[in-house]
């Protein structure tokens, strides 16, 4: 059989690659060089298996018949109703809210302060998503704008003796500032281009924090950041961590409804049809321009604004917490969940932040599960866990829009 | 004065001259049709008149129904289109992953208006505005028969669907003129004849100017008022139908061509 062939040629090919790495092994003691022939048939044999597995696989679910477009991303009956029909949804969505509420009294406060991360996440995964999973701007520096938010508040307090809810509309704002002056010259290069400059405008910011002793207090970081204030009572830790995280839930709620109103508005549309052809989309009366540094200001605004709640959460901020890692997870957070999927950008961010803290065992191969996750995605999910559903209107004469 | 009067447009893509010294005018409520052999320069003349692309000589005037009379060359498209010209695409631009409601209602983008505020909060003034906007759509997908799959992704039409969708959209930006190009590339005969009242009717029902380049020359002759004729970039002839039929310098140049193919 081809398959058979080509999963062992595949084998071989493991085999000659990892040669030099698995089966030799100079032994520095005796000086001599040590064959492991036994590690290499391992792995040649992994190899044909797992490759003939998915060959086989892959056949299998060709020979299915093809559904109805291209594109392998249909919309099955569940899907419809979960997302269409209100006596699925409703009770659904209620009952996540309802255990997102109740769980800090289930857990310790650690956990609560995984969770308090976790939901920090879900906010710059949803800001993000209007970014490049909306407008289709590919940022590969977006942690900037959280840096500004968290430093904004940083500095504001040590400077002016700010309070956590006088910085937190600021830092939102710094971020969508920040957001408008780079995307106004950044923001006509496409694609590509635009990736590498996000990508040097995100290290840009870090080293500059780092580097600037005197404003930003540089590679020592800034210490004890004031926790979020109630009313000017005094919260002991664990108070204060339970009222972090009802704030946090708040925030996320909050980008929720934000964004699901944007996405089925004038302007979330104007960013889908840029995202989708911007050649017919200013034919058809966009302002390129103009939308697209909305967008990019618009979610640069919640990561200026849930930075601010990061630095009030731990305390203590360092450039280090602002790196290419943290922009490239907050990316992942959105390519996974589907590209403008809502629902599926909240759950890759909680798995994403939730999945290594739980499996702390599996600590060491964290990245090698990420990555081994993501070319399982790109290979069989390539449009995310969830893709994106579109709003139905209803026609004139059926009277009583709502939605 | 002519809705949209071209004088002497150039286009000049580095050596190569793809437009040269062409005129051309689209009186109210007409057909025109813009013919001539692949690569003739039809495409790009739509283009700059379009705003894609900023002609390199000549120029463009438009003279609105309502409105001023306003140069337009150089302008960027999403200005053009809201000036009143709005155009459709030789190859389909859709926007795939939107429903066909909502590529129709992107048309409506530049006749309406929304804050990032107004759109969070959906006060009155926005809904009835998106109220307006979802109705005129579903009017417009009536028009071009496309009422039973407005809930359908737009990657899922057929062709002719496709080309028909392409209408309605250009259609929902309230142009007072509309240039289609090559509107019946790649439709069966039955889709071509449904085309060519669906064009006849949209000129009579919408009350707009239409300029529109083909290939399919009975669907070009039956439709149009006037033709204009283009030949590597120049214009060859102009006239009605019959005077561009019997005029030996196209016959050469493309209908000739035609008959050997
Ligand atoms: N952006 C561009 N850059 C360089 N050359 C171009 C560009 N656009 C068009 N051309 C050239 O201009 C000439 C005219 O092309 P155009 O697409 O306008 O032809 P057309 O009349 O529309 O042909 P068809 O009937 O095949 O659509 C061609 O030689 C083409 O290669
Ligand atoms: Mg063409």
């Amino acid at each position: 059989m081809r398959l058979v062939g080509r999963s062992l040629l595949v084998g071989l090919w493991f085999m000659f690659l990892t040669l030099p790495l698995l089966a030799v092994r100079v032994n520095t003691i005796t000086e001599t060089v040590e064959w492991r022939w036994l590690n290499l048939v391992w792995v040649g044999l992994g190899t044909f298996i797992l490759s003939l597995a998915l060959a086989l696989w892959r056949q299998r679910s060709e020979s299915q018949p093809q559904r109805d477009d291209g594109e392998g991303d249909i919309t099955p009956r569940w899907r419809e109703r979960l997302f269409h029909d209100q006596t699925v949804y409703r009770p659904l969505l209620i009952m996540a809210l309802l255990a997102t509420l109740l769980l800090p009294w289930l857990v310790d406060i650690y956990q609560i302060n995984i969770l308090v991360l976790a939901l920090i996440f879900v906010v710059l995964g949803l800001g993000l998503n209007i970014i490049v999973g909306l407008a289709g701007l590919l940022d590969l520096g977006y942690i900037a704008f959280f840096a500004v938010g968290a430093y904004t508040y940083a500095l504001l307090n040590i400077n002016l003796d700010l309070g956590f809810w006088a910085a937190l509309p600021l830092g939102g704002l710094a971020g969508a500032f920040f957001g408008l002056l780079i995307g106004f010259p950044v923001l006509r290069l496409r694609g590509d281009y635009l990736a590498i400059v996000t990508l040097g405008f995100g290290s840009i910011v870090k080293i500059v924090i780092e580097n600037e002793d005197e404003l930003f207090y540089g590679a020592m970081g800034i210490a004890d950041i004031p926790r979020p204030g109630l009313l000017g009572l005094d919260l002991s830790l664990d108070q204060s961590t339970l009222y972090t995280y009802y704030l946090v839930v708040a925030l996320a709620l909050l980008a929720i409804f934000v964004t699901n109103r944007l996405k089925d508005s004038r302007l979330g549309r104007a960013w889908i049809a840029l995202r989708e052809d911007e050649i017919a989309a200013v034919a058809m009366g966009i302002d390129m321009a103009k939308c697209k540094l909305s967008a990019y200001a618009f979610g640069a605004f919640w990561a200026g604004l849930v930075g601010v709640l990061f630095a009030a959460r731990n305390t203590f901020i360092h450039p280090n917490s602002f790196t290419f890692a943290e922009s490239a997870l907050v990316l992942s957070m959105v390519v996974l969940g589907g590209m403008g999927s809502i629902v599926g950008v909240t759950l890759a961010a909680l798995i994403l932040v939730l999945l290594p803290e739980y499996l702390q065992g599996l600590a060491e191969y964290r990245m090698l599960v990420f990555g081994g996750v993501m070319v399982a995605m790109m290979v069989f999910r390539p449009h995310g866990l969830i893709s994106p559903s579109r709003r139905r209107y209803t026609r004139p004469q059926a009277q009583g829009e709502e939605g | 004065m002519a809705l949209l009067q071209v004088e002497n447009l150039c286009m000049d893509f580095g050596g190569l001259r793809a437009v040269d010294q062409v005129s051309l005018s689209v009186e109210d409520g007409e057909i025109v049709a813009l013919i001539g052999p692949n690569g003739a320069g039809k495409t790009t003349f739509f283009n700059c008149v379009t705003g894609h692309y900023a002609p390199t000589g000549g120029e463009i005037v438009i003279s609105p129904p309502q409105g001023e009379r306003a140069r337009i060359d150089g302008l960027k498209p999403n200005r053009v289109t809201a000036l009143g010209l709005a155009r459709t695409f030789q190859n389909i631009r859709l926007f795939p992953a939107m429903t066909v409601l909502e590529n129709v209602m992107i048309g409506r983008h530049c006749r309406t208006r929304t804050s990032l505020l107004g759109a969070i909060l959906r006060g009155p003034g926005t809904r009835r505005q998106e109220r307006e906007t979802i109705d005129t759509s579903y009017r417009l997908l009536e028009k071009v028969g496309l009422l039973d799959v407005a809930d359908e992704f737009a990657r899922n039409l057929s062709y002719g669907g496709q080309r028909r969708l392409e209408i309605a959209r250009a259609l929902a930006t309230d142009p007072f003129l509309l240039l289609l190009d090559e509107p019946a590339a790649g439709m069966n005969p039955q889709e071509t004849r449904e085309l060519d009242e669906l064009i006849v009717r949209i000129r009579d029902e919408e009350g707009l100017a239409i300029l529109l380049i083909e290939h399919d020359m009975p669907l070009v002759m039956n439709l149009s008022d006037r033709i204009y004729v283009m030949e590597y970039g120049c214009k060859i002839a102009e006239g009605t139908p019959q005077q561009i039929r019997s005029n030996p310098r196209v016959i050469k140049a493309y209908l000739g061509e035609q008959d050997d193919a």
